[in-house]
């Protein structure tokens, strides 16, 4: 397949014109070049403002909706996260939610990887329909399952258990989906060279394929970090004691509790960003390596 | 079998599989199926359990009255019937119909900029790359706050910038008329860093040397575009429109948070009805009825992108 798009692409690049007026063209490059560094800056700053609004009044005392915080703060006080962390259970909430996250993205690392290239490199009878449900699981509202789950998890005697709250997450049709289309980008001449040199399926997984989809692989521990980081409706149906709480959960109950207290809510939401962000920027080192270091040529 | 055939390509392997000697190729074939098995089985296991299985449950209480306290009531389709019967049912498909026609063009084409723009040799790309996923990782009721605030139709940032260049600038999510915009506007802004790092993943992983090739035929930066880049970018936008629709259908998170579905009820989704089916008014036989057929809806939506694929999706 590759083979094929290349010859059609590079005939019609024969065809092509030469580049002619070399500096002409280079101007035109460098100008192209400044409105696309305007336009991604000022894209960025109206991503970034809520981010900082939030922050701000994070860091504004008494501020809500009444008292929206200026700019810059005139008292700008860290008490916000002194209450955060004081008044309530905060450090164990964290806590508990960075070992569900870890737990459940080392999972669907695995079973992810493991399905996606079946579902890419082992044809068998029936794969377009298995296929086929796998990604209907993707498609029915959590808000329905919900009642059928607890009910099931109740009959297991595990409701009020991480392992409650954790199996439901432990293989992710999303995962799946976006590890195939990794695995179905990889030449099948890396395959049959490894083949030739006697190596099974096992081999050429963890091998040939694994290597290759390093991009994806780290997207795909971003999405179930943050699937399980944020994930709200299903914890706080499962996991009733409040040592055993989450942070979206905590954040809830601090929206009801300090309803007016717009400085607390925030703090608790900064304090929910921050760790993604880390991960976000650890990830993004190998989405970006990717290919280019991973053996295609 | 040939129906679904544009799912997955054969495999090259599959032929070797069943050209080996008749004697040997019952065990091949034992061996070959344990090995499929293997790779399946740890995410089918969980998957049965955890979400075919209470899917199948919600079938059956979809065919029941249920208010989740006293026992269930067998009613047949009737949960269906008057569904289909309720004009409701109609509105809130438009509803999510019209959200996601303005949300996907949006967020693919806003992502896919980003993605080519933050891909190539741009000053501080890392840096731009992690402030446009901020808002993917921050949470919906942060978001929805502060989207509420930026469109407030009084003082909210946006009207104040409109009057400047002399436009009155409308309700928003005040308005019945403008609530669904608001929500589009919102959620296109939050998921632009979701599509610009799936693609830009797909990105990376198309072999330089390709681009090498063009140029040195002598290729416009557009002409590669067109032939390099977009075809084999083409399983990762297939990805991200397949999801895109999938999550579309089931917009209910921002409409949460942000204007409960009104005002008026004008922007209840169909998510947004299920769940206030559930947990206010206790029916829980209508609110599986409604999912199983929104399930049905996706479905279809997802058959038809996978059969047309092979039009235009190039794999390695």
């Amino acid at each position: 397949m590759a083979d094929a798009t290349a010859t059609v692409t590079r005939s019609t690049f024969r065809t092509a014109k030469p580049r002619k007026f070399r500096t002409p063209a280079a101007r035109r490059r460098r100008i192209i070049a400044i409105v696309l560094h305007v336009v991604i800056i000022a894209g960025a700053l109206a991503m970034f403002f809520p981010f900082l609004w939030t922050v701000i009044t994070s860091i504004t005392p008494g501020a809500n909706l009444t008292n929206t915080p200026a700019l810059i703060p005139a008292n700008p006080s860290l008490g916000a996260y002194a209450t955060l962390f004081s008044q309530l259970p905060f450090g164990q909430v964290v806590l508990n939610s960075l070992m569900l996250a870890a737990i459940t993205t080392v999972v669907q690392l695995f079973t992810s990887s493991t399905a996606a290239y079946a579902f890419s490199r082992l044809p068998f009878r029936g794969q377009n329909v298995v296929f086929g449900i796998y990604l209907a699981t993707m498609m029915i509202p959590l808000q329905v399952l919900i009642v059928p789950l607890f009910v099931e998890l109740k009959t297991f005697a595990l409701l009020d258990t991480y392992l409650g709250a954790l199996l439901p997450t432990f293989a992710s049709a999303f995962g799946i989906f976006l590890l195939r289309q990794a695995i179905n980008q990889v030449p099948r001449e890396l395959d049959e060279a490894a083949t030739l040199d006697g190596a099974g399926h096992f081999r050429i997984f963890g091998q040939v394929i694994l290597p290759n989809i390093r991009p994806a692989l780290a997207t795909l521990v971003v999405f179930a970090f943050m699937g399980s980081w944020n994930s709200f409706l299903w914890p706080l149906i499962v996991l009733r004691s409040p040592e055993l709480q989450t942070l979206p959960i905590a954040l809830a109950g601090l929206q009801g509790q300090y309803i007016s207290q717009w400085d607390v809510i925030m703090a608790g939401s900064v304090v929910s960003i921050l760790p993604m962000l880390a991960l976000y920027v650890f990830a993004q080192k190998y989405i970006i390596q990717g290919v280019a270091s991973s053996g295609i040529k | 079998m040939t129906a679904q055939t544009a799912l997955v390509d054969k495999a090259p392997q599959f032929k070797h599989a069943r050209s080996v000697r008749d004697t040997a190729s019952g065990t091949r074939r034992l061996k070959y199926l344990l090995v499929v098995l293997a790779f399946l089985l740890p995410s089918a296991i969980p998957l049965l359990l955890f979400v075919l299985g209470p899917m199948i449950a919600a079938a059956w209480v979809s065919l029941n009255q249920w208010n989740l306290l006293a026992p269930m009531k067998f009613v047949g389709i009737d949960n269906y019937v008057n569904l289909l019967k309720d004009p409701q049912t109609g509105a809130v498909f438009l509803h999510t119909i019209y959200y996601i026609a303005g949300y996907l063009p949006l967020v693919y084409v806003g992502g896919l900029v980003l993605a080519l723009a933050l891909n190539t040799a741009l000053k501080g790309r890392s840096l731009l790359r992690g402030v446009y996923f901020l808002p993917v990782i921050t949470s919906w009721i942060v978001v929805a706050l502060v989207w509420r605030w930026l469109l407030s139709p009084s003082n909210g940032i946006v009207n104040t910038v409109l009057a400047w260049v002399g436009i009155h600038g409308p309700g928003w999510w005040t308005d019945p008329a403008w609530s669904m915009p608001s929500i589009i506007l919102a959620s296109s802004w939050k998921d632009l860093g979701f599509v610009m790092v799936i693609l830009l993943a797909g990105l990376q992983a198309i072999p330089t040397d390709l681009y090498d090739a063009a140029k040195v035929d002598g290729a416009s930066a557009w002409q590669r575009f067109v032939s390099v880049t977009l075809p084999l970018l083409s399983p990762s936008t297939f990805f991200v429109i397949v999801i895109s629709l999938v999550n579309g259908f089931q917009v209910f998170d921002q409409i949460y948070a942000m204007t409960a579905g009104g005002p008026d009820g004008s922007s209840e989704s169909v998510v947004a009805e299920i769940y206030d089916l559930t947990f206010r008014y206790g029916r829980a036989g209508d609110a599986s009825a409604l999912s199983w057929m929104l399930f049905i809806v996706i479905l279809a939506v997802t058959l038809i992108q996978i059969r047309g694929q092979k039009r235009w999706v190039t794999y390695g």
